[in-house]
């Protein structure tokens, strides 16, 4: 009688823990390797079950650099990044990381804590509605109100993450539901009837693309993210050389297809080549894979694709004809609609007519940019780097006219190369995004490309690349403004430069060795090289300085409301 | 046009949040909702007039409902055969004089008097939104004081054949 109470007790003593405990049982049931975070009052039980718990912990020196780091860390990785922050300004310092997180579609699971649960609703201190805050900006999110619910709520977090179109999920953690005790089993089976993501398309819809494709004589690609989220490069490549068909890459697109690839046009959009642009304007077939036809991408809906059947493959039934009508919609997982359209091995289209005129657009309309001797223009600047990197570094940056720059001249060989905020354009993520990178692939060269902007936005994670000496080249494209908002100003605004224009930024070299970071500058192409030959050779962190051409704008370029075939700039 | 979509979603805190913040994120305009349990435990049906013309909007809307995880089903019965009913109260403004002329009025629209008073008394009335609207119209003169509606809930009929039944004389 005794021993079978002992014995009972056991196994209770074994199923039953707090909620922090439920937490981190539950990181290592899903196999985190990191996780990012900021601590608070609402969230002191978890990080005191972290203390010894040989989790690993980054603390980042701001929350919007912890949610953009895991970004980094999701995009690299492929597994979903972790992110933990406490209740109130905890909460919305990552509401930007979130709605970043969302609109590109990148897997991350992320803890809030909440005030406990009997003064929620009574404007608590550091109270504030996370769950109302961050609805329209996660795939999903959940409050805990009953401790027996916690292990089921994590597993299905990480599930919805992870699987269909990847998203931000948040469970926000009232703080009594920490320390509350119940039973972990971890092994329950999911049971989401409101959630069942299409994988394998319909058989039918493939039929009709790859007989569409053999009609076609005009046709091309246009390789949205979707392809990387897959893992579908392999394929996409295959397919592209089976059916000889050209292929466009989205800025999120980028690597998916190798850029140095015959059939590779470049990127499409405001920014995009000539080439790009032409052929989605001409084609009398257009093939969308994992694309959402964001409007950077399409310009005027009304002169985007005139000629062209389109057929869009897409695991988001609701981006398929939510922007344009769409022949031909084959809902399902890319790789997997790529897989079959390979197996088909449909009849080719008859592009060789075709493919010549690409050609010869792309001989007659190159990207281009004025060399002035002497100075150093920022698309040399990226060019050196790529050199530097035989294109084969993770590349991660911020937005404006840099982030252009890289997807223009930087040529991504690879996929899981390219990091960048594409959907929102945040500021501020290119940095911490670096962190995340490096951590996911701590071989791999990571150049952290940045403006002098936005690289002031989240400078203070510096502190962290230092104090985990991840060996990021930090490059600045200094040019004293917000250069893109400079730009705009230039071309639509009359050079009426209101607030984009900054001669003082700090010294950005002694800011660097404040941090412990070396620091180095450049003001011309000669002086570049060195620095970068110098950074390079260097296993450490390393800020680069590079004061370029401050009044370099992007082309070439379509303005808003034009169509892709009225780009401007396109000749020096 | 008018468009009526149903949905069956978890009984979960925050469900009605999270679809009219989607409705709201998108600018769709919402007319109506109504929501209710069903038969079956911890699932609860909506009910929602929304006002589009476009085809292709129309279609978002189903389509990023079923995104949300706790939506289980959606259905744009618009083009259905269908059964929809509101229920209004309308108080209006009564003398003994005119009192006779509402009871009589009411009848043919199988509407009741649920309170009466001195100077009001508060039709109960139930059937699709036009039918409502009608028999708004003909109580005006007679000086409205409130009307609450529920707005409309639907489903689609036990038979699919009659698919114009829902274009039938609204008085039945
Ligand atoms: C958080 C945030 N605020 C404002 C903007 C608007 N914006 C887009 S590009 C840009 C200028 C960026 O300047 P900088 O970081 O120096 O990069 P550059 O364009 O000069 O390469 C601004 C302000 C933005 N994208 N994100």
């Amino acid at each position: 009688m005794a021993a079978n109470m002992k014995l009972e007790e056991k196994v209770t003593q074994k199923t039953t823990m707090s909620g922090a405990d439920m937490l981190i049982e539950a990181l290592k049931a899903e196999k985190v390797e990191v996780i990012f975070g900021y601590p608070g009052g609402a969230v002191l039980p978890i990080y005191d079950k972290l203390y010894n718990s040989g989790v690993f912990h980054v603390l980042t020196r701001h929350e919007q650099g912890a949610i953009h780091a895991a970004e980094g860390y999701a995009r690299i990785s492929g597994k979903p990044g972790v992110v933990i922050a406490t209740s109130g300004p905890g909460a919305t310092n990552i509401v930007t990381g979130l709605t970043d997180a969302m609109i590109d579609s990148i897997p991350l699971v992320v803890f809030t804590g909440q005030v406990a649960s009997n003064v929620i609703g009574s404007d608590a201190f550091q109270e504030a509605d996370v769950v109302g805050i961050t609805m329209p900006i996660t795939k999903h999110n959940y409050q805990v109100r009953d401790i027996h619910e916690l292990p089921k709520i994590i597993k299905e977090a990480f599930h919805i993450a992870t699987t269909g179109r990847p998203g931000p999920v948040l469970i926000d953690i009232p703080k009594d539901m920490s320390v509350l005790e119940a039973e972990f089993d971890y092994d329950q089976e999911i049971k989401l009837p409101g959630y069942q993501p299409t994988m394998k398309p319909n058989h039918l819809q493939i039929r009709k693309l790859v007989e569409a494709v053999s009609q076609a004589k005009k046709p091309v690609i246009l390789a949205g993210a979707g392809v990387l989220h897959a893992n579908a490069s392999e394929e996409l490549r295959t397919y592209a050389e089976q059916q000889n068909i050209p292929v466009v890459h989205t800025l999120l697109g980028l690597g998916g297809f190798p850029a140095d690839h015959p059939l590779f046009l470049g990127m499409a959009g405001m920014h995009g080549t000539y080439t790009a642009n032409m052929a989605l304007y001409e084609c009398d077939l257009l093939i969308n894979i994992g694309a959402r036809f964001d409007d950077r991408v399409t310009g005027n809906l009304k002169y985007f694709a005139p000629k062209a059947t389109v057929a869009h493959i897409d695991i988001d039934p609701a981006e398929i004809g939510k922007n344009v009508p769409t022949k031909i919609p084959v809902v399902g997982d890319a790789k997997e609609a790529l897989k079959q359209l390979i197996h088909q091995n449909g009849k080719p289209a008859d592009t060789k007519a075709w493919l010549e005129q690409l050609n010869n657009w792309k001989k007659e309309y190159p990207l281009m940019y004025k060399q002035e001797p002497g100075t150093l223009k920022p698309q040399r600047l990226i060019e050196m780097i790529y050199e530097y990197t035989n294109g084969e570094a993770i590349v991660t940056t911020d937005v404006g006219q840099h982030q252009m720059w890289v997807a223009q001249y930087y040529k991504f060989k690879y996929p899981h190369r390219w990091v960048t905020s594409g959907g929102l354009g945040t500021m501020g993520f290119g940095l911490p995004a670096a962190i995340g990178a490096q951590l996911a692939d701590p071989k791999a060269t990571v150049v952290s490309i940045v403006g002098d902007g936005g690289f002031q936005m989240t400078l203070q994670e510096l502190s962290v690349i230092q104090e985990l000496n991840l060996p990021i080249k930090i490059v600045i494209v200094n040019n004293q403004s917000l250069g893109m908002v400079r730009q705009w100003q230039e071309i639509f605004y009359e050079k009426r430069y209101s607030h984009s224009l900054i001669p003082n930024q700090p010294d950005f070299v002694r800011l660097a060795e404040a941090y412990g970071i070396k620091g180095l500058r450049a003001t011309n192409e000669e002086e570049a090289d060195r620095v970068l030959k110098e950074a390079f050779a260097l296993n450490a962190p390393v800020l680069l300085d590079f004061h370029v051409t401050p009044d370099e704008n992007v082309y070439p370029m379509v303005a808003p409301g034009k169509g892709l075939h009225e780009m401007v700039g396109v000749k020096l | 046009m008018k468009r009526i979509i149903t949905m069956t979603v978890n009984n979960r805190p925050g469900v009605l949040n999270r679809i009219t913040g989607l409705f709201t994120k998108r600018h769709y305009n919402i007319e109506s909702i109504t929501v209710g349990h069903t038969e079956m435990e911890g699932i609860s049906r909506m009910t929602f007039v929304v006002n589009v013309d476009d085809e292709r909007i129309a279609e978002q809307i189903t389509k990023q409902l079923n995104k949300q995880i706790d939506v289980l089903k959606v259905v744009d019965i618009t083009d259905q055969a269908i059964i929809a009913r509101e229920l209004a109260l309308i108080k209006v403004a009564v003398t003994s004089a005119t009192r006779g002329e509402i009871y009589t009025l009411i009848e043919p629209f199988r509407a009741s008097i649920v309170d009466v008073s001195r100077e009001s008394v508060v039709v109960q009335v139930t059937g699709e939104s036009e039918k409502i609207e009608a028999l708004i119209d003909l109580l005006k003169p007679y000086g409205i004081k409130e009307v609450a509606r529920t707005g409309t809930t639907a489903f689609p009929r036990g038979s699919q054949r009659a698919a114009s039944s829902n274009k039938l004389p609204f008085i039945i």
